[in-house]
């Protein structure tokens, strides 16, 4: 386990990390949803 | 309908739960299982979220200048370049944002300092800036054809700058920093984390580009069917 | 059809005479250059720092100085659509670029001479007669490195109106290479703390593969980034 004393900048490093990623990837799904409304499903190559 | 958003199919829902897993078995490993390195300590848990976040940068700018190369060669030329070369550039700016703060936290505990003027630092802090430009850049405005051609030529460009600015600072500055635990230093349970981490962070890279690349391509609808409303608009003007 | 070549001295030309009429480098960028080495001197607040950083402030000057001259140099052409008129009438992108970068490689090299004058006059700097060969040589590569930079990423941030704060992001990284490469052969060139000659003639090396690299770069990308 970490010793308390040298916890932060470990735990900070893994916080930040994991933090982007979670607010980029929220941040795109939430575009993604918005910009799909005004295009028709069938007009999308993926679906 | 799927509650994952309109950008996901099949398959990237499959790469997402995979990603998951992997994250998840990574932070838990590092920051719980991962037993203290005999020189580092416990900081060397930083060791499986810094490397793999610089390799999925260095990873996206590669496809970026590759993508960059095939929208420019007149044979391969296709917009679905451009859109990838772009949202590459664009998440590889967000991991070498992250591997830049990891790596001079890293620093700040085993060299006592955040910075130190060695030429890898130095290089992977130009480029950073410079697909921050790339970005700008693509943000540009005027059609989609001119910010292909544009931002293609840019990263063919960078791709040309960044060994002329790692060699200037390595001769500047040639000492390098050693890679304690990289050569070697890895073993069992966490060398097989590391890897666990160099593939999550590998599949997160192309989630997050199939996701991004599929939302400019939807933007790029938009813009298209708005200049074409616009369009019959004026025209329906003109016509009484 | 003109040459490459001939287009590029009409241009040369053109700029260069824009230049002599309105005056701008010479009664606006040159002026500001000089206050950057007195700004410079309050800064450091130090006789013996600044004759130690003097080759480094000279080409932060020039580079900074580079920045105002390329915007101006691109500003003339856009005002009035003459960039989009010269493609519209079929000049070659290559024509314009050489041209474009040699007119601003001139106007540097005059501006850069002022800086090391500067540099002698404010902050005790002296030539050394062993020197100058390699200082020659040092502005000529660094000059043309930095114009041939200068001049790509300038047509490419006039594309985009009302986007000019692109550039100083855009250009300063690429140019890097020029400032650490020049600054060292000067320091070589000028003895600064105990350097010598020999020391110098690497960088050159490398600011010539930068001139190279980047006006080879420049005359094949240039006209497909101010293409419309």
């Amino acid at each position: 386990m970490i010793a308390l004393r040298n916890a932060a900048h470990v735990v900070g490093s893994y916080a930040i990390t994991f933090a982007a990623i979670a607010v980029y990837t929220w941040n795109l799904l939430r575009r993604a949803r918005k910009a799909a409304r005004q295009v028709p499903v069938e007009d999308r190559p993926w679906t | 309908m799927n509650h994952f958003g309109p950008t996901s199919t099949r398959f990237t829902r499959a790469l997402g739960v995979a990603t998951i897993l992997g994250l998840g078995w990574l932070a838990v490993f590092g920051l719980l299982l991962s037993p203290d390195d005999v020189v580092q300590g416990s900081y060397a848990r930083l060791l499986y979220i810094h490397v793999p976040s610089a390799w999925l940068a260095y990873l996206a700018f590669g496809v970026t200048g590759l993508a960059s190369g095939a929208y420019l060669w007149p044979r391969t030329r296709s917009m679905q370049w451009d859109r990838i070369a772009g949202a590459s550039a664009e998440v590889g700016v967000l991991f070498m944002a992250l591997a830049l703060v990891t790596g001079s936290l890293w620093g700040k505990v085993t060299w006592g300092t955040y910075w130190t003027w060695d030429s890898r630092l130095t290089t992977t802090a130009f480029l950073f800036v410079t697909y921050i430009g790339y970005l700008a850049v693509r943000d540009l405005g005027g059609s989609h054809e001119q910010r292909a051609r544009r931002s293609a030529v840019l990263a063919l460009l960078a791709v040309l700058e960044v060994p002329l600015v790692h060699f200037s600072v390595s001769w500047w500055r040639p000492l390098h920093q050693a890679e304690t635990i990289e050569r070697g230093g890895l073993k069992g349970l966490m060398l097989f984390s590391f890897f666990v981490g160099m593939i999550a962070f590998t599949l997160l890279y192309v989630w997050l580009v199939m996701h991004r690349q599929r939302l400019m391509m939807l933007n790029d609808m938009i813009d298209d069917s708005g200049l074409d409303r616009a369009l019959a608009e004026r025209r329906n003007e003109v016509a009484p | 059809m003109l040459s490459v070549w001939a287009i590029s001295r009409l241009v040369a030309g053109k700029d260069l005479r824009v230049e002599w009429r309105s005056r701008v480098v010479s009664n606006q960028v040159v002026p500001f250059a000089a206050l950057m080495m007195v700004m410079f001197a309050f800064a450091l607040d130090s006789d013996s720092v600044l004759k130690r950083v003097a080759p480094g402030l000279v080409w932060l000057a020039a580079m900074f100085s580079l920045l105002v001259i390329v915007q101006r140099a691109f500003a003339v052409e856009t005002a009035d659509g003459a960039l989009d008129a010269l493609r519209v009438a079929g000049v070659r992108g290559a024509g314009i670029f050489v041209g474009k970068a040699l007119a601003l490689a001139a106007q540097l090299a005059v501006l850069e001479l002022i800086l090391l004058g500067a540099a002698i006059v404010l902050y005790d700097t002296h030539l050394v007669g062993s020197g100058i060969a390699l200082l020659a040589c040092t502005y000529l590569t660094a000059t043309l490195g930095l114009s041939f930079v200068g001049t790509l990423y300038g047509g490419l941030a006039a594309g985009a109106k009302g986007r000019e704060t692109l550039l100083p992001l855009l250009m300063l990284p690429v140019a890097a290479p020029v400032l650490i490469g020049a600054t060292r052969a000067t320091e070589a060139a000028l003895g600064t703390a105990g350097a010598t000659t020999s020391d110098g003639w690497p960088w050159i090396g490398l600011l010539a593969l930068f001139a190279v690299a980047f006006g080879i770069g420049g005359t094949l990308a240039f006209g497909s980034l101010i293409d419309e």
